[in-house]
């Protein structure tokens, strides 16, 4: 779960960490006031999305007046499908250079490592494509955790003075405690800026903490879901891995893996997926029915797709939550039903006595459900 | 033969008066796997599907003998501490097929088992099952036949799937190999794909990857620099997953520029493997490349 860049910044100073003077406005009035104490300032949106500053979401005002009309614009803005509900006002930093640092998993080495670099202000992304020489690594040891050699080695790779060794010491320290106290699996600061006066100031900072890790983080878990769609919501709260696509097929599998690849393989045969849905292990009849529920009301499914390869899950629990949906919902949208495994016959059975199929092979099902969408699209 | 347990291994359940484990048991049981205790603290005592349970690995090696592997059922919460426990016993082999393990702990004690030399598979996997000697895990064993294709794979039913299009087709498996949808894992792809080169039963590798990280990568630049090799064949799932989304899997992200599926089947084409684009395509792959 993402945090957002307010909330990140609070983060980072009660652990020393330096950021701007600022704070969070939610109306045009409020970015005048902070604007009125700050004088110039920085708007910021207040979103997840990434490619914030290129959508225009950071707008600069030289007075209370333009932070005034800017926020007006902005709050009733969206950036890139994502609605903009609050700003971050902070006071102009004078930037003398924009450096990158970060404390995030390397997953090849198993372990926690700060990527350092001399060219902020890019995306990570942009700059691991195009100069990966530029990304410096520091390895940290689960068990050692953070030691100064890191802030000295980062002294080197980042050109700064020894003045500012402390400061970056007292910086990639805070880091580490952060991912150990909020099991955050990303801690980053882009960019972490030289300011003129030869200061060092987190002008972004960005921490995502581990869904996994929620249980323990009870502070956290409050905020779970709230960066998502309704539909999005509703299948998590039901307990479904899901995920919104732009397709007209709606998919409901077992498995993460079987589920990608059926979204793949419609893909491949030449359809879109609406969605990815995974029932997860062991679905009862009432979560494959309100699994179902939800694709067959959800707009944008023309067709629904269900490919079930039965182990934990039961076939006949699949057949009779697919049956009970449809009478629940009572619009007619077409199902396609693949179903293989533990207790398949009685699945079939309760399928056919309700006038609908079961396919066996999974590509027989998914160029079936292809078809379907295809003339109910011509058609209407 | 195969790879990492067999008829011989001798077994213990960590978990095994849950509902998960102590279905699981009964099901490792049927298929033959020499599951010779369980544990659950505070429930020592009593038995499960015939097998005795003890509060401790220690309490369970005292009366029964020497113990080889543990597969471990224990909740999220509770797993690392049960992972210790098999590791500080000396268990050479721990299969952990607990989901949701934060990330943090997972770190921790898959260096720690690293660093003493013991193969943990998983987290967050379906374990592992060599075909008619013993499983170690919830695959559903009817799908497998007994073969000279070893399977390695990031995903479970995935896994199934394409299994049962390889039994179709009359190929059989040596040992299959979850080895977890996690972002850090124990045994990775290299690490089993050298067991199963020096394994004289297994002649083929599938390797099941998904979008998330580099394992693919790092397995295709592994495979292009072998001298001796086994043929493999890929199956990549998640080519219409958007990026920054979680796909079910902890480990199946897009994020910072790493793990898309392109990346992906680049690198294994590039080493040499084929990549095939829906999972019946497999065994048609595994015969070209056997031909050759």
């Amino acid at each position: 779960m993402k945090l957002y860049e307010y909330e990140s910044k609070e983060i980072a100073l009660r652990y020393g960490i330096p950021v701007p003077r600022g704070r969070v406005a939610s109306s045009p009035d409020e970015a005048q006031q902070v604007a009125g104490e700050l004088g110039a300032v920085v708007l910021k949106a207040q979103v997840l999305v990434g490619g914030r500053g290129l959508a225009g979401g950071v707008r600069i005002a030289e007075s209370p007046e333009e932070a005034y009309a800017i926020a007006r614009d902005l709050l009733s803005s969206s950036i890139r499908g994502e609605r903009v509900e609050r700003l971050l006002v902070e006071e102009r930093v004078c930037i003398g250079r924009e450096l990158y640092l970060s404390l995030t998993l390397d997953r090849a080495a198993r372990r926690l490592v700060y990527l350092i670099s001399e060219m902020g202000g890019v995306e990570i992304e942009e700059l691991a494509r195009r100069y990966p020489e530029k990304i410096h690594r520091v390895y940290v040891d689960p068990v050692v955790g953070y030691t100064d050699y890191m802030a000295r080695e980062a002294l080197r790779v980042l050109n700064l003075p020894w003045s500012l060794l402390p400061e970056v010491a007292k910086i990639m320290g805070a880091m580490f405690r952060i991912a150990m106290d909020y099991d955050a699996e990303l801690v980053e600061f882009n960019p972490l800026a030289l300011t003129c006066d030869g200061r060092l100031v987190a002008l972004d900072a960005k921490v995502i903490v581990d869904d996994n890790a929620l249980f323990r983080r009870p502070e956290l878990q409050r905020l779970y879901g709230r960066d998502m769609s309704d539909y999005e919501r509703r299948a998590r709260e039901l307990g479904f891995s899901y995920v919104e696509l732009d397709g007209d097929i709606g998919v409901i599998c077992n498995g993460a893996g079987l589920t990608m690849a059926t979204m793949d393989s419609i893909l491949y045969f030449g359809g879109r997926p609406a969605n990815f849905l995974d029932l997860g292990g062991g679905a009862s009849s009432e979560r494959v029915r309100e699994a179902a529920k939800l694709m067959l009301t959800h707009p944008r499914v023309r067709v629904l797709l269900v490919n079930i390869f039965g182990g934990i899950t039961r076939c006949d629990e699949v057949a009779r939550g697919i049956v009970e949906a449809t009478k629940e919902v009572g619009v007619s949208k077409p199902i396609v039903v693949r179903m293989l495994g533990t207790n398949e016959e009685e699945g079939r059975r309760i399928l056919t006595e309700y006038g609908m199929q079961a396919f066996s092979e999974m590509d027989e099902a998914v160029r079936r459900a292809i078809e379907i969408a295809r003339q109910i699209s011509s058609a209407g | 033969m195969g790879i990492l347990v067999n008829s011989l291994t001798r077994v213990v359940v960590q978990g095994i008066t849950g509902r998960e484990g102590s279905f699981h048991t009964k099901l490792m049981l049927e298929y033959g796997t020499r599951i010779v205790a369980g544990t659950s603290p505070g429930k020592g005592g009593t038995y499960v599907h015939g097998v005795p349970v003890y509060n401790s690995i220690y309490e369970a090696v005292g009366e029964q003998g020497p113990v080889d592997a543990s597969v471990v059922f224990v909740p999220a919460r509770f797993a690392p501490d049960a992972i210790y426990e098999a590791i500080d016993h000396g268990l050479r082999v721990i299969v952990v097929i607990t989901e949701g393990i934060p990330l943090h702990d997972e770190v921790r004690f898959v260096n720690y088992a690293r660093s003493r030399g013991v193969a943990l598979v998983g987290p967050n996997c379906p374990g592992v099952i060599t075909v008619g000697e013993a499983k170690l895990g919830i695959m559903p064993s009817h799908v497998f036949r007994r073969g000279y294709v070893g399977v390695v794979s990031r995903s479970g039913t995935l896994t199934y799937e394409i299994v049962r299009e390889l039994t179709k087709r009359g190929y059989g498996v040596s040992t299959a190999v979850g080895i977890g949808g996690d972002p850090v894992t124990g045994l990775d792809f290299v690490d089993v794909y050298s067991m199963f080169l020096q394994d004289p039963e297994t002649r083929a590798v599938v390797l099941i990857g998904e979008i998330g990280g580099d394992a693919e990568e790092r397995f295709a630049s592994y495979y292009s620099k072998l001298a001796q090799r086994k043929p493999v064949v890929a199956y990549v799932a998640g080519r219409t997953a958007p990026p920054g989304k979680r796909m079910g899997h902890a480990g199946a992200i897009i994020s910072m520029g790493l793990g898309d599926y392109s990346s992906k089947r680049k690198a294994l084409e590039g080493a040499g493997i084929p990549v095939a684009e829906t999972p019946s395509q497999v065994p048609l792959l595994l015969e070209k490349v056997l031909e050759r």
